[in-house]
Formats: structure tokens, sequence, C-alpha cells
């Protein structure tokens, strides 16, 4: 009998000391940081420098002892930009993996695709996508750190009012980024007032010549001014066409071309052309009082020493989510997501590489439209106008 | 011969039936079931298109723009238009039928290489629409889908139901749906194709001439079969995008329409059992390899090519004929 409750004891004690032992292991537990990214595929463009991003500043915080004195695990998967990939790895990163937090999504649709699994989950992710769906309606869980295209749209409709030019022609590229912004610029336009779109003309995705489109907005009435909306080469040819034409009405592009890449595919034909970007293009010509210069400065040379490769707008939209979520964990104390969560929603004046971020309960962006810089191409470089 | 050969077709149900179900017995994680159920779907598509490509020959490489179709007009009906998900998927299985009938008449007097073509034609087109038709299917960036829902009750992968007394999780109700889905799949696909019509169309396979010589309707058979093999597709593709509850026009693209007829070729064209296996392959092959990072894809080609060097009729032909010639080598060493 004795012997028995001994026995019983003693395993008890070792039950407890066990259950000790896994708290103490749990306490120094990484904390895990889950990603799908588009490295590969069509948009790779966006997904190989917010890859890097990661790695490379999990490296860094992890060095100088990680978060809440935990080192930082960053889980990742290549969505390859397909989107039912994309809700395949969320629901990896979220049942098999149990991340504390998902900084990803490279695209629009790869990060609707998730967003379901995500709400549901109960899981806070902070998207890298541009489109203005993520967070408009706000979703409990999903946060996003890249501006809206509606923001985009508005920063540009604002600088032609201030330049006098109210007749826009627009043009703009049939893919996810074009038609989205065509959609946010006409709907921005008709609630500014005084600024009018007189042309609306698209092109596609491997469309090699828009003159025609050209033509179409140089022949409409009144035209002032002429805005293209779109991403990859197709912008390009429509500088470039817009120059053999001869056009001399003032040009804007949008922020899908801001990347020194475009100017080296357009060439001179981008002289005099205008557009919203990020700081991160012109961080030298940035005044002295800029909070973000810093941290623009920092990021640049940083990315630019350890990758040797030149720095591009979409990492840092990564760097912003990384920071964010790393800004959350340490307010927040604790990995437990609804606190996370909670953290997230009252971040305020969080200077980023893409803007300073003040974020509420109805605004899980917290970026405003004075975030883009506008820039001119002068001489094959990027001038900072204001 | 004919009874050994229908039970074999017996035998291959039985084992789906056994491996379907116990599935759940080995795994408990739910992202496993959600990949166990997109599995079964795009297996029962695959079911379908072997019936065209494995039995009547017939290449079609714009199958995913069947299965996108099936997919967005089903999304679009209930969520829209509040259609009810059954009337949905059959309606939209309709639609689909006419509209592969309707072109299925004149390109299937295509042969070889200008078939290829002219489906491959059939299946852009479906993905420029879906990609172009931005107010209705939200464009590229995809569109929302509500759950599947019968008669008011939800099916919905994050549910929780009771069954027989049991309470199961949403992601295991929608496994064993999946999965029973599949069966009647190839059930149906192994009396079709021992019914009279299955022995015309592997005439047709074997010599268009001599079927038609024959007096077999070549042309009605494979417009038929295409049919079929579309209708499959849509209504594999419309619970499919109840399943994910969010779909874009990668669903009808040119990849995916590739990584189905892969799925055929690299199982067993012409073996019911045969493609399913290649289908549980192919999806579960990159999430294994995922691991590896950037050697993904170089693993990923180089199983596949492997498999049809040295595996050229698939993988459960050459897997069957492996093991009877073993069988027929220890007879012959007893007699």
């Amino acid at each position: 009998m004795f012997k028995n409750i001994t026995r019983r004891a003693s395993t008890f004690a070792a039950i407890a000391a066990a259950g000790l032992l896994a708290i103490n292991v749990q306490a120094a537990e990484p904390i895990r940081i889950g990603s799908f990214l588009s490295v590969t595929g069509p948009a790779s463009f966006l997904g190989d420098p917010e890859l890097k991003t990661l790695e490379m500043y999990v490296e860094k915080i992890n060095a100088d002892g990680g978060v809440l004195g935990r080192q930082l695990e960053l889980i990742h998967y290549d969505d390859a930009g397909n989107a039912s990939k994309a809700r395949n790895f969320a629901s990896r990163l979220i049942r098999s993996d149990r991340v504390d937090i998902i900084v990803g999504g490279s695209t629009t649709g790869a990060t609707m695709a998730a967003v379901p699994m995500v709400e549901q989950a109960g899981v806070p992710f902070i998207s890298l996508a541009g489109a203005v769906v993520i967070t408009n309606p706000v979703k409990k869980w999903v946060f996003k750190t890249p501006q809206t295209d509606r923001m985009a749209a508005e920063r540009v409709l604002n600088d032609m009012k201030a330049r006098g030019l109210t007749k826009v022609g627009l043009i703009s590229g049939t893919g996810g980024f074009g038609s989205s912004g065509r959609e946010q610029t006409l709907a921005a336009a008709k609630e500014m007032g005084g600024i009018e779109i007189v042309a609306d003309e698209t092109y596609g995705g491997s469309d090699t010549d828009m003159t025609a489109q050209l033509t179409n907005i140089r022949g409409a009435e009144g035209v002032q001014t002429i805005l293209n909306f779109g991403f990859g080469q197709g912008p390009a040819i429509v500088t470039r066409n817009y120059a053999q034409l001869g056009i001399e009405l003032p040009f804007y592009q949008s922020h899908g071309v801001a990347s020194d890449g475009f100017l080296e595919l357009a060439g001179s034909s981008a002289d005099g052309l205008r557009l919203p970007a990020s700081p991160l293009l012109v961080p030298d010509s940035l005044p002295e009082s800029d909070p973000q210069k810093p941290v623009v400065e920092a990021y640049k040379s940083e990315y630019e020493a350890r990758w040797n490769a030149k720095v591009s707008t979409f990492g840092a939209y990564a760097y912003d989510g990384l920071m964010l979520a790393v800004e959350a964990i340490e307010k927040a104390g604790t990995t437990d997501k609804a606190a996370v969560r909670d953290a997230l929603e009252t971040i305020q004046g969080h200077v980023g590489v893409t803007g300073t971020f003040n974020m509420s309960a109805d605004d899980h962006n917290g970026l405003q439209a004075d975030s883009f810089r506008i820039l001119e191409v002068q001489d094959g470089g990027w001038n900072l106008i204001n | 011969m004919m009874a050994r050969l229908s039970q074999f077709r017996l035998k291959g149900l039985l084992f789906l039936a056994i491996a379907v179900f116990a599935v759940p017995l080995f795994i408990s994680n739910p992202f496993h079931y959600g990949l166990a159920t997109q599995i079964a779907l795009i297996a029962g598509a695959v079911v379908g298109l072997n019936l065209l490509v494995g039995f009547a020959g017939q290449i079609s490489l714009g199958h995913a723009g069947f299965f996108g179709l099936g997919a967005y007009f089903s999304a679009i009906m209930t969520s829209t238009y509040g259609w009810s998900a059954i009337p949905a998927l059959i309606v939209g299985a309709i639609v689909v039928a006419i509209i592969a009938w309707v072109v299925g008449r004149p390109i299937l007097r295509l042969k070889g290489h200008y078939l290829s073509m002219a489906t491959l034609a059939v299946g852009f087109i479906i993905a420029i629409i879906l990609n172009n038709e931005r107010e209705i299917t939200g464009g590229p960036d995809g569109m929302p889908v509500p759950p599947f829902d019968v008669f008011g009750w939800e099916l919905s992968a994050f549910g929780q139901y009771s069954l027989f007394g049991m309470d199961i999780s949403g992601d295991l109700a929608w496994y064993l749906f999946a999965g029973v889905v599949l069966l009647a799949a190839v059930w149906l696909a192994q009396n079709l194709i021992d019914s009279p019509i299955g022995r015309a169309l592997r005439s047709v396979h074997g010599s268009e001439v001599a079927a038609s010589v024959v007096g077999v309707n070549t042309a009605k058979y494979k417009s038929l079969v295409f049919v079929i093999s579309a209708v499959y597709a849509s209504v594999m593709g419309a619970l499919y995008g109840h399943f994910q509850g969010f779909i874009t026009p990668s669903v009808a693209s040119f990849d995916f329409s590739i990584l189905l007829i892969t799925m055929v070729v690299l199982g067993g064209m012409g073996s019911t059992i045969g493609v399913i296996i290649g289908a549980v392959v192919l999806e579960l092959l990159p999430q294994l390899l995922a691991d590896f990072q950037e050697m993904e894809m170089v693993l990923f080609g180089l199983i596949l090519m492997l498999t049809m060097i040295f595996m050229p009729k698939g993988l459960l032909p050459t897997a069957t004929n492996l093991l009877a010639k073993r069988r027929s080598k220890s007879a012959g060493g007893d007699a």
C-alpha cells in the first residue's frame, strides 16, 4: 500500500517536473514568423526582394538578441504567384507550422486567397500586396504595408490639379494592377471633382505597341495630360510610343514602374514624366528634417551591402511588415495572437521605409496618400518634386 | 477473360474506397485534410480527362478551361445571384456541356497536333475571358466563393459537424464528401468504360478508320466523351471553388491544363486508378519538396523525367506489369 503511494507520488512528481521543464523549454522557443511569397513565377520581381529582406532582417534581429528574449524563426514558402498554392501554404503555416504571425502575400490574388483561412483561424496577417480591397472593408486579422492604388490615384490627380491640368487621358494595362488602378482612378476622379477623365484606353500585358491607344487619347477633346496605370514592360512601351509620337502633354505613370529597371527600359523618352513613388528611390534628396530619411538610408545601404543588388520598393514592403510585426509583439509583450492583433491595430507613428504608419480600428493600412512622393524623371534619374 | 476484367474493375473501386476511408486514420492535421480534399477533387477531374485521353485517345490541352468555367459559374451564381450551390453546380455543368458540345463538334474533326492546338486555344480563350470580365469575375485578383450548401445546410471547411453522433471537424467533413464524390466519379467512369460506349471509344483509340468501317459513329462518340469529360471538370471545378473559398483565373490557366494532362500520363493513361495515383503524386510532391526551397523545381523536374524514362506507360501500369511478370516467373519456377 505504502509502496503504491510512493510510486504514485514519484510518478506525479516526475510528471510535474516534466511539465515544468516543458514550460521552460517553451519560454525559449522561437517566435515563428510565417511567410508565403511569389519568389518564382511572373511576380518574382515582388517576391524575390521581399524574401531577401525578410531573411536578412530576421538574421539581424536574432543577432541583436531577438524579440522578447526569444529568437525569430522564419518559415517561408514559394507560392509562384498562384492563388491556390498561396491558400495551401497559408493553411500549412497556420495549421501545420503553427506560426505566430504571417508576413507575406506578394500579390493581391495570393493575399485574398489566404484571407478566409487567416480570418477563420485568427492569425495576425500583414500583407505585402497593393490593392485597396485587402483592407477595405477592414478585416479583423488582416493588415497591409503598401499604399493602396487608390492613394496613388489620388496623389497623381492632386498633383495634376495643382498644375491646373483637369482633363485626363487614362491608359491602363489589363493585368490585375492596371485594371484595379483604372477602377480606382475613375472612382477617385469622380469623388474629388474638378477633374475629368476624357479618354479611357487599355492594353494587354504582352502588347508591343500602344501608338493606337495614345493617338486616340491625343485626339480626345480638351485632353491636357496622360496617366498610365500599368505594370511590367507595358508602361515602358507606352513611354517610348509617347516620345515617338511627339506628344507634348504632361505625362504621368503609376507607382508600378517606380524602379530603376523602368528607367533603363524607357531610356531618354522617360524624361519629364512624373510618378508617385516611395522615398526609397531618392534617399539623398530627402530633407534632413524628414523622419523617414534615416530609416530609408539604413535599409538601402544594408540591403545593397548584403545582397549586392539594387534595392527595390517591394522589398521595403516586407521590411515594414516585419518591423510592424516586431513592434506589435514587443508592445503586446507576448505572442498571443489576439494580443498581437490588438497591438498592431494601435500602432501609431511607426516610421517605416514606405511611410509613417498610424493604424486604427478602421484603417489597417495606416498610411496617408502623402507618403507617396511625386518624382520627376530628369536626365535618366529620379528627382524629388514634393 | 471478361470475368477477370470486371473483377479487376471492382477490385480497383474497392481498393480506392478502402484507401479513401483509411486516410483519416493516418492523418489528424487539418492542413493534411485540406490537401487530401483538394487531391480528391482534382483527381475527379483527372478521371474525367482520362476518359478522353486514355480511352478515346484524344488530347485536350485546355481542360482547365472547363474546370475554371465550372468553378466560376458556381461562384458567380452563388455569390452574386444568391443561388443555392447544387442548382448552380448542375446548371453550370449543363452550360459547360453545351459549350463543350458546340466547340467539340468542329475541333474533334482535327487530329493529333491540330486537335491539341484547338483545345489549347479553347482553354486560353476561357482564361482570357475570366481575366478580363472584371465586373463579373473580379478579374485577375479573383473572387470569393461562399461555402457549399445543401438545402440551407452549409459545408464549410471551418465548421463543426456531428455525423452519426460523432463530432467531426469541417475539414474532415469536406474530405469525406470529396472522397465520396471521387468514388462516385470513378464508379461512373468504370461503368462507362465497360459499356458499349466504352468499347466504341477504345475502338476509336485503336484505329479510327477501322472503327468507322465496323459501323462505329466515331464523330458522335468523340464529341460525347469530350462533353462527358468537360462535365467532370466542371463539377469538380465548382466543388473546388466552394472548398477553396476564393478562386482566381489561375484555375483555368494553361499551367493547370498541363498539370491535369501530366497527371493522366504519369499515372498511366487508360487506368482509372492509375491516374488518381498520378494526381496524388503530382499534388503531394510540391508540398514534400517545399522544404528544399530553391531546389524544388529541379527535383520536381528530375522525378518527372526519370519516371517517364523508366516507366513510360505510367506508374500503375508499369507496377502491375512488373508484378505480373514476377508472378509468372515464380509460377514458371514452381512448374
